[in-house]
């Protein structure tokens, strides 16, 4: 307390009435927060909301700067998505030769490479949003969730561009235009809540454990092979026991990956799709959304120690 | 008081035709502030409360034995909780009061906690234990981290604004402002190329306008004032005096002790993270300058 008695020496400190109090009665009885201090969920929520603008302009200047070295620039924005896609038809389709049990594979491959890509990007790309942008968070001040949304426009915003060349492949491969193509919207809208709240989960995770980025592809890659992206998953749930057999055909990135073809593919009949689909894919959004956006906000004031 | 005895000074300067007019004009400036801080000083009325705060940083990847595998594996092994975690106690329990109206300039040798204590008073650093309370949410001034170097001046002056949490009504109004204020484009249209081709003093010029684009409560400055050429610095000190003028508290941290003198009214000495002193910007800077002398 010997700096408040000097400063009084000095004749800066307050009126007579405040030489008595503590620190903290100073501050409330002159209205002052502690700083730093998590808001409420409401309040969080108000302060997000606001920040939408930079939320989206941060997204697509990543992206742009993302290309701005190489020579073709944006037109990677294109290539990447199309090179995946020729990789994995050469090695599932042609070497190994998966295609044989599935009609217009080329198509049912593309599709599901593009989808997964979105969560997959979205999560490890969410897993590290706090570690590297510890100079941004030490800097200014905004609710950190915008970090992991940020990410996942990112991510979004990329998918399109592979859905414009999905589109080409499935027209391409004889698939005819139909109505279904119209439930491409509100999939990508569950499906970009669904990941934004794992990337906000990863993202609380990452910033503690660091560990996790090395962890996360291992982790991911073995969730790809489980969720019907090359060959149809009912090649293991048949025989496999039942309680696996649920937790398969539950498994969201395999919901989204199969509704998406069902949207696309005329090929694909409703039949491939499990009962109640909309339902479960609203749960999964609902729930790892909303959950993934509490636990985040739950350690806010944490983000950018040490 | 070390006011009065500045005002006569300043007073006496006046009367005396023979003293420099780059003189007359930085006594003039002193005494304007002087004023804000007297009237606005009537009031006082608390802004930022630090009391008692400890801030220690936790770093991992440091200590013995990081790079070799098998010792990883016999910590894994022997389940030590947390291996290469080193620890800094950067900041040890300091306490003080600003009130509204005040320029405090946080002064002290490299290591001494002056960024730290800045960074923890704007909420961004967590202490370990104390607390501090602030009116309204305190904000750096710096947009450094939220800026790409790949874009153009441009966007960046956007994002920069947007990242201050502007709305983009306001980034509209304010962004011609940014531009003549950071004189970018005086050769040439540059706001239009990424700022990669920049040299490095149009790079901070750039920043600085952006980052004092906006007004706040309680402003924190860290080293901010030593960028670009001698005409931008002059702008760049005026442009903190009015940033000064409306706002209710600036905090300054330099190495700088004449950007000190200029700006501040009260200065607070750290040293190995505790106050070593603390008081009228004139006393404490001399007190400092000898200290440092002595230590060379």
């Amino acid at each position: 307390m010997s700096t408040v008695y000097e400063q009084r020496l000095l004749g800066v400190a307050g009126p007579d009435g405040d030489s008595g109090l503590s620190p903290g009665d100073l501050a409330a009885r002159y209205g002052l927060a502690v700083s730093g201090k998590r808001p409420s969920l409401a309040g969080y929520t108000r302060q997000l909301w606001s920040r939408r603008h930079f939320i989206v302009a941060y997204a697509t200047a990543r992206l742009t700067a993302m290309y701005t070295a190489a020579k073709l620039g944006q037109i990677w924005q294109v290539m990447t998505p199309l090179l995946n896609a020729a990789v994995y038809y050469l090695i599932f389709g042609l070497l190994l030769g998966t295609k044989h049990d599935i009609p217009n594979f080329i198509a049912y491959l593309c599709t599901g490479v593009f989808v997964f890509q979105f969560t997959q990007s979205a999560v490890l790309s969410g897993t590290r949003s706090i570690a590297d942008n510890l100079g941004l968070i030490r800097a200014l001040h905004f609710p950190r969730a915008c970090l992991p949304i940020a990410f996942t426009v990112i991510q979004l915003q990329q998918l399109l561009f592979s859905m414009a060349v999905l589109a080409t492949i499935v027209l391409a491969t004889g698939e005819p235009l139909t109505y279904r193509w119209l439930l491409v919207v509100p999939m990508l809208l569950l499906q970009s809540v669904f990941n934004s709240g794992l990337a906000m989960i990863m993202a609380r995770i990452g910033a503690k454990t660091t560990d996790m980025a090395q962890l996360m592809p291992f982790i991911i890659r073995t969730w790809m092979y489980t969720s019907g992206v090359f060959w149809s998953v009912t090649t293991f749930t048949g025989k496999a026991p039942h309680w696996v057999a649920v937790i398969l055909d539950n498994n969201p990135a395999l919901i989204f990956n199969n509704l998406m073809r069902y949207a696309l593919m005329d090929s694909v009949p409703a039949s491939s799709l499990p009962n109640h689909v909309w339902i479960i894919t609203c749960a999964w959004a609902a729930v790892v959304g909303l959950g993934g956006y509490m636990f985040f906000w739950k350690a806010e004031e944490e983000y950018g120690r040490g | 008081m070390a006011e009065t005895s500045t005002n006569e000074r300043s007073t006496a300067a006046d009367m005396d035709g023979s003293i420099d007019p780059e003189e007359r004009e930085r006594l003039a400036k002193e005494e304007e502030l002087r004023q804000i801080a007297a009237s606005r000083r009537a009031e006082k009325v608390p802004t930022v409360i630090v009391d008692d705060v400890h801030i220690v940083y936790k770093i991992y990847g440091a200590g013995a034995g990081r790079g070799s595998a098998t010792s990883a594996l016999s910590r894994i092994v022997r389940r030590k909780a947390s291996p290469a975690l080193s620890e800094v106690h950067a900041v040890r329990g300091i306490s003080f009061t600003a009130y509204k109206g005040e320029a405090v300039g946080l002064i002290g040798s490299n290591g001494s906690g002056k960024s730290t204590t800045l960074a923890a008073v704007a909420g961004l650093l967590p202490t370990a234990s104390g607390a501090i309370y602030t009116d309204g949410q305190p904000s750096l001034l710096g947009v450094n981290a939220a800026l790409m170097n790949d874009l153009t001046g441009e966007r960046n002056v956007v994002l920069g604004c947007l990242a201050m949490g502007m709305s983009y009504a306001e980034v509209r109004e304010k962004y011609q402002g940014i531009v003549d204020f950071s004189g970018i484009n005086e050769r040439g249209d540059f706001i239009s190329l990424p700022m990669r081709t920049y040299s490095s003093g149009m790079a901070a010029r750039l920043r600085f306008s952006i980052a004092a684009a906006k007004t706040h409560d309680v402003l924190l400055i860290d080293e901010a004032l030593s960028t670009g050429d001698s005409a931008f610095q002059k702008r760049s000190e005026d442009r903190i005096r009015e940033l000064r003028k409306e706002a209710g508290t600036v905090f300054l941290v330099s190495h700088n002790n004449k950007s000190i003198r200029d700006t501040c009214d009260r200065t607070i000495w750290l040293e190995s993270g505790v106050i070593r002193a603390d008081g009228p910007t004139e006393e404490i800077v001399s007190e400092y300058e000898k200290y440092m002398k002595n230590r060379r």
